[in-house]
C-alpha cells in the first residue's frame, strides 16, 4: 500500500480528471444495471401489479383477470377470517417484537458481566436464528405434541395437564409465538450486546460514584444510550416477524378451525395458492403492505425525533 | 514498549474489573450463573429432543413418560429419512441453489456497492434509494405476480425460475457501499492519480481493504438462501428442484399420521450443516449483522 504514502491530492481538479465522468458514467450504469433491473421486474413490477389485481377476480392459472371494481375490498372489511388473521397478526408481532427484545436485552445485559462460560452461553443463544424456519417449525411440532411432546412429558411430571396445542386456536398461535421467539432471540440478543460493548461505560461509572440506583441507571444512563438500537430493531424485527410463513406454514397450515394461527401474509399464500382466489390475495397483500409502510414511516419519524433530542 | 503499557493497561481493567464484580456481590453473581444454566437449559433442550427421538425405534417414540434415553437405539430413522425420501436431490438441489444464488448476489451486491459509492454520476442517491427501498417491500407479497410471470415462462420446477426472482440485492449493496464510504478518500484519491482505472480501483484497493464486510456479508447471504422457503415452496413440486426445508415439509405431509423418527432423523440432518457453518464462522456473521445495525 505505497499509495498511501503519497501527499494529498492538491486543491482543484488535476487536468486527467476532465475526460473521466463520461466513461465513468457509462461503466456505473453497467455494473448497476443488472441489480436494477432483478429489483424492478421482480420486487416493484409485483408490488405494483398486486393493485391492479386487487381490482380483479382471477385464478393464478388463469389467462385473464375479470375487473370487478373494489368488491375485493368490500369483502375482505366484511370477512369474518379477516378479522381473525388482523387480530392474530397483531398479537403475533406485538408479542414477538415485545418479548425479543426484552428478553434480548436483558440477557446482553447478562453475558455483558464477567461470568465464566459466558461465551458459549452466548454461541448457543445465537445458534437457533441460523437454522431455517422449516426445520425449527418441525422440531417444535413434536416437542409441543399434545400426545408425545416434550411439553406435555415435562408437564406430566410435575402434575400440571397441557392443551392440546394442536387444537385449540388460542394455544396454537401461542404454540407458534414461542417457536418464532426461541429461533429468532439471538438477533436482538447479538445487536444488543454490541451496542452495550460499544457504548461508552463512563458514564455508568460517574454515574454510579454519584450513588444512583441500579434503576435509575438502567433507565437514565443505559436506556437513553441504547435508543437508537432500540429502533433499529423495533424497525428490522417488526419487519421479519410479519414476515413469518415456514414456521406457520410447517406447524399448522394457518390452522386450526381454518385461519387460527394464520397472520396476513400467510393469508395471502391461502387466499392465492390454495383457494386459487388471486386477485383476493392481492388485496390482502396491498393492505398489508400499506399497513407495513404506515407503521415502518412512524417509525423512522419517532427514530429522527429521538435522534434530534 | 507498547506491550509493556498494554500490559499495565490489561492489568489496570482487570483490577477494576474485579472491584467492579465485588460491587455486585455473590448473591447477583449466584443469580448471573442460574440465569446462564436456565437459557442453556431453554435453547438446548428441545434440540437435544430432537436428537434423541431421531435414534429411537418407533414403538419407544409413542411411551408415556416418554424416554429420555433411548432404549433402544437405532439408526432407523436416518436410514429412512435418506433413502424412503430422495433426501440426496434435495440436499443437491440446496447446494446448487444456494451456492449459484450467494455468488450471484456477492457479485452484484459489491458492483452495485462499488458504483454507489466510490464512482460519480448524476442521480447516484436516487438510485441508491431506489435500491434500498427494496427492504421494504417483503417478499411473500411480490409472490402472487411473481408465480404468475414465471410460470407463463414455463420455468416452474427449474433452477432458474427459483434462483432469477430472488437474485436482487439490497441488503448486501447497503452493507458494501457503508463499508466502501468508510475507505479513506486519501487513499482512494492517490490510487487514480497513480493511474488506477476505476475497475483495478475496486480490484486491487476496495475490495482487498473489505474483507470483513465482504465474508460478513457472503456468510448472511449463504445462510438466509440456504433457508430460504417461500419460494422454492411455491416453485417446486417435487424433488427435482425441491429444497432441503422444502423436502422436510413433503416427508412431513407425505404420511398420513407423522412418522416422527425419519421426520426427526431428516431434520436433524438438515440442520446440522448450517449448524456447522455457524460455529466456524458465527464471529463473521455476527460482525455483518451488527455492521448493518450500527451504520442504520
Amino acid at each position: 500500500m505505497t499509495s498511501a504514502a503519497v501527499p494529498p491530492a492538491p486543491v482543484g481538479d488535476p487536468p486527467r480528471r476532465r475526460g473521466r465522468p463520461i466513461g465513468e458514467w457509462t461503466l456505473a450504469g453497467l455494473l448497476l444495471l443488472p441489480n436494477l433491473v432483478l429489483l424492478v421486474v421482480f420486487t416493484y413490477r409485483p408490488l405494483i401489479d398486486n393493485v391492479r389485481l386487487s381490482f380483479t377476480s382471477w385464478n393464478i392459472s388463469a389467462p385473464v383477470a375479470h375487473y370487478i371494481g373494489t368488491a375485493n375490498y368490500v369483502r375482505w372489511w366484511h370477512d369474518p377470517n379477516s378479522h381473525q388473521v388482523l387480530i392474530n397478526t397483531v398479537v403475533f408481532t406485538v408479542a414477538t417484537v415485545g418479548v425479543s427484545m426484552v428478553l434480548g436485552l436483558a440477557l446482553a445485559m447478562l453475558l455483558d458481566q464477567k461470568l465464566r462460560g459466558r461465551n458459549i452461553v452466548r454461541s448457543v443463544l445465537f445458534a437457533p436464528f441460523v437454522i431455517s424456519g422449516a426445520a425449527v417449525g418441525i422440531a417444535f411440532q413434536f416437542v409441543f405434541d399434545p400426545n408425545f411432546g416434550l411439553i406435555r412429558d415435562l408437564a406430566q411430571r410435575v402434575g400440571v395437564t397441557v392443551p392440546d396445542f394442536y387444537q385449540q386456536p388460542h394455544w396454537a398461535l401461542f404454540m407458534v409465538t414461542v417457536t418464532y421467539i426461541w429461533k429468532n432471540l439471538g438477533y436482538t440478543f447479538v445487536i444488543y450486546l454490541a451496542a452495550l460493548q460499544g457504548r461508552r461505560a463512563d458514564l455508568d461509572e460517574a454515574a454510579e460514584i454519584d450513588g444512583a440506583s441500579p434503576w435509575r441507571r438502567f433507565t437514565k444512563v443505559l436506556l437513553p444510550q441504547l435508543r437508537p438500537t432500540t429502533y433499529f430493531l423495533s424497525i428490522t424485527v417488526l419487519l421479519n416477524s410479519v414476515q413469518v410463513f415456514d414456521i406457520i406454514n410447517v406447524m399448522t397450515r394457518g390452522g386450526p378451525q381454518g385461519y387460527g394461527t394464520a397472520t396476513m401474509v400467510y393469508q395471502v399464500y391461502k387466499e392465492t395458492f390454495v383457494n386459487s382466489q388471486a386477485g383476493y390475495g392481492a388485496t390482502i397483500a396491498t393492505i398489508m403492505f400499506v399497513f407495513l409502510l404506515v407503521v415502518t414511516l412512524v417509525q423512522v419519524r419517532l427514530m429522527d425525533r429521538g435522534r434530534q433530542t | 514498549m507498547s506491550t509493556m503499557t498494554k500490559r499495565i493497561r490489561a492489568r489496570r481493567t482487570e483490577v477494576h474489573n474485579a472491584e467492579a464484580m465485588s460491587h455486585s456481590g455473590p448473591a447477583l453473581k449466584t443469580f448471573g450463573y442460574l440465569a446462564m444454566v436456565i437459557t442453556l437449559l431453554v435453547v438446548a433442550v428441545p434440540l437435544f429432543w430432537v436428537v434423541v427421538t431421531s435414534f429411537k425405534q418407533r414403538p419407544d417414540i409413542f411411551t408415556q413418560p416418554a424416554e429420555w434415553w433411548p432404549k433402544h437405539p437405532t439408526t432407523d430413522g436416518y436410514h429412512n429419512a435418506v433413502f424412503g425420501i430422495p433426501f440426496g436431490s434435495y440436499l443437491r438441489n440446496s447446494l446448487i441453489i444456494t451456492g449459484v444464488l450467494s455468488a450471484t448476489k456477492i457479485v452484484l451486491g459489491v458492483l452495485s456497492a462499488y458504483a454507489l459509492s466510490l464512482l460519480r454520476f448524476p442521480g447516484r442517491n436516487l438510485v441508491f434509494i431506489v435500491v434500498i427501498a427494496a427492504l421494504m417491500v417483503p417478499n411473500q407479497i411480490t409472490v402472487i405476480s411473481n408465480y404468475a410471470l414465471v410460470s407463463q415462462l414455463g420455468w416452474r420446477n427449474t433452477f432458474q425460475g427459483i434462483i432469477i426472482p430472488l437474485a436482487g440485492v439490497a441488503f448486501g449493496t447497503f452493507l458494501m457501499r457503508n463499508q466502501f464510504l468508510s475507505i479513506p478518500t486519501e487513499i482512494i484519491e492517490a490510487a487514480r492519480l497513480d493511474g488506477a482505472g476505476p475497475l483495478k480501483l475496486l480490484w486491487r484497493v476496495a475490495l482487498p481493504m473489505s474483507w470483513p464486510t465482504l465474508v460478513a456479508f457472503s456468510i448472511i447471504t449463504i445462510v438466509n438462501e440456504w433457508n430460504e422457503y417461500l419460494w422454492p415452496f411455491l416453485m417446486s413440486d417435487d424433488s427435482r428442484t425441491g429444497t432441503l426445508p422444502v423436502g422436510l415439509t413433503l416427508l412431513q405431509t407425505t404420511d398420513g399420521i407423522t412418522n416422527w423418527g425419519p421426520v426427526m432423523a431428516a431434520t436433524v440432518l438438515a440442520m446440522l450443516p448450517v449448524l456447522i457453518v455457524f460455529l466456524v464462522l458465527q464471529r463473521h456473521m455476527i460482525k455483518g449483522l451488527t455492521a448493518g445495525a450500527v451504520k442504520g
